[in-house]
C-alpha cells in the first residue's frame, strides 16, 4: 500500500442510506481472480442505463461530479457482504475517500487496508457535507481533520494504528509476520491448556 | 475475575498479544473456512511473497458460490455461468493442491455452502474463533463460536499467520424470552429482531442471542438466527453452547472423541456468560409478539408481519425502496403475485428447512407460472433429503431439485430471476439486484416461501393452510 497523507478534492454526494456492497459491485463481477480492473463495474447496475450508456440519474455521472475523489454517502454505507472487491472497485473508479455518518464494519476494515479512506462523521457535520456537494475538501490523515473551503475543520476518528498504516504505507501482513515467535508460543500454550476451564482468579 | 460475557471469554482465550492504544490485538484463529470467490487474490499474494500457509490443518475449503447447481451435460461438462466462474473454481482447486489445504471439491460428500459444511463435519465447535471471506460466517456462532466475515487481505493474513489484527468489538445482548407461536420459526424471529434493531443497529458489536426462546431453538434454527447477524450490521452473533449444541456435535467426524469429548463439554459449558456480565447494549423481545414475518423493501430491516399492511414510507429512502419493489404503503402484501420461489442459502438450506418446505408442498402443486428452485446446502443434505423422499415431493409439486450451492441467494452461478420478477426467497438479502438486475426480493421462512409457491401469491401461511386443509 502506498502512503496516503492527504486527499484534496471536490465532493460528490450519494444521498442514499444503506448503499450495500451489491450496489457498489454486483456479485456477478466477483468471478475475477484479480484485484485490478473492477472500476468499470463500480455501481454497475445503477451507473449504466439498460442500453449500456451512462444513466443520467446516477449522481456520479453528472458533469459536476466528474473528477471528484471524495464521495459523501448516506448512513450505513457498505453494508452487506465482506467482498473486498467493493473498495477495490471504488479505488479503481477514482474514489479515494468515502464520508458517511455510519459505515459498515467489514467494508470499513477492507477500505482502510487498501488506502481508501472510510470516514465517519457526526450527524450534523455529515448532513452539511451531504447537503452541499461540490465543495473542495482537504482531508488530512495525520491531523484527522477535514478542512472545508471556508476554513472550518471537522475532526474525525481514525484508529491510531490505521492512521499509522495509511501515513506510512505499512504492510499489516509484515507486522503480523514479525510476531511469529509470539504466535508459536501461543500455539504451544493453547495446545497445553486445551479444554482447561479457567478458574476464577 | 469480574463477570464476563461469552464474547469476552472467547476473545481473551485467543489473544496472542493484547491490544494497546497504539496497536490492535493479535487474535488467533482456530478455523479458517475458504471458498473460491474471496481467496484467489490472497493466494496470489502469498505466492508473490514466497510465504507458505502457516497451518493448512486449520483451513477447510469448499466450492459453493460460482458453482452450477445443474448436473454436468451429456458431454460431461459442468454448466458454469461463465469461463471466469469455471476458472475461479479451478484456481481454488490448484491453490489447495499447491498449499496443502483440504478441499471439499466436486467429488466430496461434504461439498456445499461453506457455512453448512463446517457444522456438518463437526469442525465448527464452541469456543472457537472462526473466520471466512464471507459475511455470513456468523452462522457458526450458533455453536458458541466467535465467527465473523473478513476481506481478502485478511484472508491472506490468516493463511500466512493464522492471526488477525483486531480491536475488541462491543457486545450486544438480544434477549428473546417466552414461546414462539406455532408455525413461527427462526427466520421469523431473526427478521423481527433486525426490524427492531435496524440494519445498522449491530455495527461495531457482536450479538449474543439469549433467553428462553433462543434456548428452545434447534441447532439448525440457531444457525438461521446467527446467520443474519450481519444483516443487522454485526460481524458476529452467537449463542452460548448447551445440551442442544452438544447433542448435535457428538459423534460428528471432527468432534472430539472419548475422554477428550468429556473434557471438551465441561470446558464448553464454562463459556456461557457469567451472571451479571455487562453488555454495551441490550434489547428485550417477547417471542409471543413474533408472527410469520417477511420483508417488503430493499434491505432486511424493512420487515412486516405477513398479515399486516405495508407501512407507509417514513422518508425518501423508504419511498425509493417501495418504488423499486412496486409496492405502495398501506397495501396488503398478501395477494401479491409471485414469479419465483427460492428455498436454499446458508440461511435456510438445511434438512429441517427442506422438510418445512416439503410439508407444505406434499400433495400440492406449485402454481402455474411460478418457478420454484430448491437447493440443498450440501451434497450430504441432498442425499439425506432424497433418502426420506423429499426430492420426490418437490419434483412432484413441479419444483426444481438442484445440486448444492449458494445458487440464487447471490446469483453468481447463473441462477437468477428476470428483471421485475418477484422472488420469495429463504435467503438473507433483499438488496436491489441481489438476485439479478431489477429483481424484487421478499425474504421469508421456508414455510412462507412454499406457501407462496403453491398459492402463486404471497399468502398468510396459517390462513392458507387452514383453508386448504
Amino acid at each position: 500500500m502506498k502512503p496516503l497523507t492527504e486527499v484534496r478534492s471536490r465532493t460528490a454526494a450519494l444521498p442514499f442510506e444503506n448503499i450495500d456492497t451489491d450496489r457498489i459491485i454486483p456479485a456477478r463481477f466477483l468471478t475475477t481472480t484479480q484485484r485490478a480492473g473492477l472500476g468499470r463495474h463500480a455501481f454497475n447496475d445503477w451507473r449504466y442505463a439498460a442500453d449500456g450508456g451512462d444513466n443520467p440519474e446516477f449522481p456520479l455521472n453528472r458533469p459536476e461530479a466528474q473528477g471528484c475523489a471524495i464521495v459523501v454517502a448516506g448512513r450505513n454505507f457498505g453494508c452487506g457482504s465482506s467482498r473486498e472487491h467493493a473498495p477495490w472497485a471504488l479505488l479503481d473508479y477514482g474514489i479515494q475517500a468515502v464520508i458517511s455518518s455510519e459505515i459498515a464494519d467489514i467494508f470499513r476494515s477492507n477500505a482502510l487496508k487498501n488506502g481508501l479512506l472510510a470516514i465517519v462523521l457526526p450527524e450534523a457535520e455529515h448532513r452539511e457535507l451531504l447537503d452541499h456537494p461540490g465543495q473542495e475538501l482537504v482531508i488530512d490523515v495525520a491531523a484527522r481533520t477535514i478542512t472545508l473551503a471556508d476554513g472550518r475543520a471537522f475532526a474525525f476518528a481514525l484508529d491510531g494504528f490505521a492512521r499509522h498504516c495509511l501515513l506510512n504505507g505499512v504492510d499489516q501482513l509484515g507486522f503480523l509476520l514479525d510476531a511469529g515467535a509470539e504466535i508459536d508460543a501461543y500455539e504451544q500454550r493453547a495446545q497445553d491448556t486445551r479444554y482447561t476451564v479457567e478458574t476464577a482468579a | 475475575m469480574s463477570a464476563r460475557t461469552i464474547i469476552d471469554k472467547i476473545w481473551d482465550a485467543h489473544l496472542v498479544r493484547a491490544e494497546t492504544a497504539d496497536t490492535p490485538g493479535i487474535l488467533y484463529i482456530d478455523l479458517h473456512l475458504i471458498h473460491e470467490v474471496t481467496t484467489p487474490q490472497a493466494f496470489t499474494e502469498l505466492r508473490e511473497r514466497g510465504l507458505p500457509v502457516r497451518r493448512p490443518d486449520r483451513v477447510l475449503a469448499t466450492l459453493d458460490h460460482s458453482t452450477p447447481t445443474l448436473p454436468p451435460g451429456p458431454d460431461g461438462k459442468r454448466p458454469y455461468a461463465s469461463a471466469d466462474a469455471e476458472n475461479q473454481v479451478r484456481q481454488l482447486e490448484a491453490n489447495c493442491r499447491e498449499f496443502g489445504i483440504e478441499l471439499n471439491g466436486w467429488d466430496s460428500d461434504h461439498r456445499g455452502i461453506v457455512h453448512v459444511m463446517g457444522p456438518e463435519y463437526g469442525a465448527t465447535q464452541p469456543g472457537m474463533t472462526i473466520v471466512c471471506g464471507d459475511s455470513h460466517t456468523a452462522t457458526h456462532g450458533a455453536f458458541g463460536a466467535l465467527a465473523f466475515g473478513i476481506g481478502t487481505t485478511e484472508v491472506g493474513h490468516v493463511l500466512a499467520t493464522q492471526c488477525l489484527l483486531q480491536r475488541k468489538p462491543k457486545t450486544f445482548a438480544i434477549h428473546v424470552d417466552g414461546r414462539l407461536r406455532p408455525g413461527v420459526g427462526a427466520k421469523d424471529l431473526i427478521l423481527h429482531v433486525i426490524g427492531i434493531i435496524g440494519v445498522g443497529g449491530g455495527t461495531g458489536h457482536v450479538l449474543e442471542y439469549r433467553g428462553s426462546a433462543i434456548e428452545a431453538l434447534s441447532m439448525e434454527e440457531r444457525m438461521t438466527v446467527c446467520n443474519m447477524s450481519i444483516e443487522a450490521g454485526a460481524r458476529a452473533g452467537l449463542i452460548a453452547p448447551d445440551d442442544t449444541t452438544f447433542a448435535f456435535l457428538e459423534g460428528r467426524e471432527r468432534a472430539p472423541k472419548g475422554a477428550d469429548w468429556n473434557r471438551a463439554v465441561t470446558y464448553w459449558r464454562s463459556l456461557a456468560s457469567d451472571p451479571g456480565a455487562a453488555y454495551d447494549s441490550e434489547v428485550h423481545i417477547d417471542a409471543a409478539d413474533i408472527g410469520p414475518t417477511i420483508t417488503y423493501g430493499t434491505h432486511p430491516g424493512m420487515v412486516t408481519p405477513i398479515s399486516a399492511a405495508i407501512p407507509a414510507a417514513r422518508d425518501d429512502q423508504e419511498a425509493k425502496a417501495l418504488a423499486y419493489m412496486r409496492f405502495t404503503g398501506g397495501q396488503a402484501l398478501t395477494g401479491e403475485a409471485v414469479d419465483v420461489v427460492f428455498v436454499g442459502s446458508c440461511t435456510n438450506s438445511r434438512l429441517s428447512d427442506l422438510r418445512e418446505a416439503a410439508d407444505v408442498l406434499r400433495g400440492r402443486r406449485v402454481a402455474d407460472g411460478v418457478r420454484m428452485l430448491v437447493v440443498p446446502g450440501s451434497v450430504l443434505i441432498k442425499r439425506e433429503a432424497e433418502a426420506e423422499g423429499l426430492d420426490a415431493v418437490f419434483t412432484a409439486a413441479g419444483a426444481e431439485w438442484r445440486d448444492a450451492g449458494c445458487s440464487m441467494c447471490i446469483g453468481m452461478n447463473g441462477d437468477i430471476a428476470r428483471p421485475g420478477q418477484l422472488v420469495v426467497s429463504t435467503s438473507n438479502r433483499n438488496f436491489e439486484g441481489r438476485q439479478g438486475p431489477g429483481v424484487r426480493t421478499v425474504l421469508a421462512s421456508p414455510r412462507v416461501a412454499a406457501v407462496a409457491a403453491v398459492a402463486g401469491r404471497i399468502a398468510d401461511p396459517d390462513a392458507f393452510l387452514e383453508h386448504a386443509a
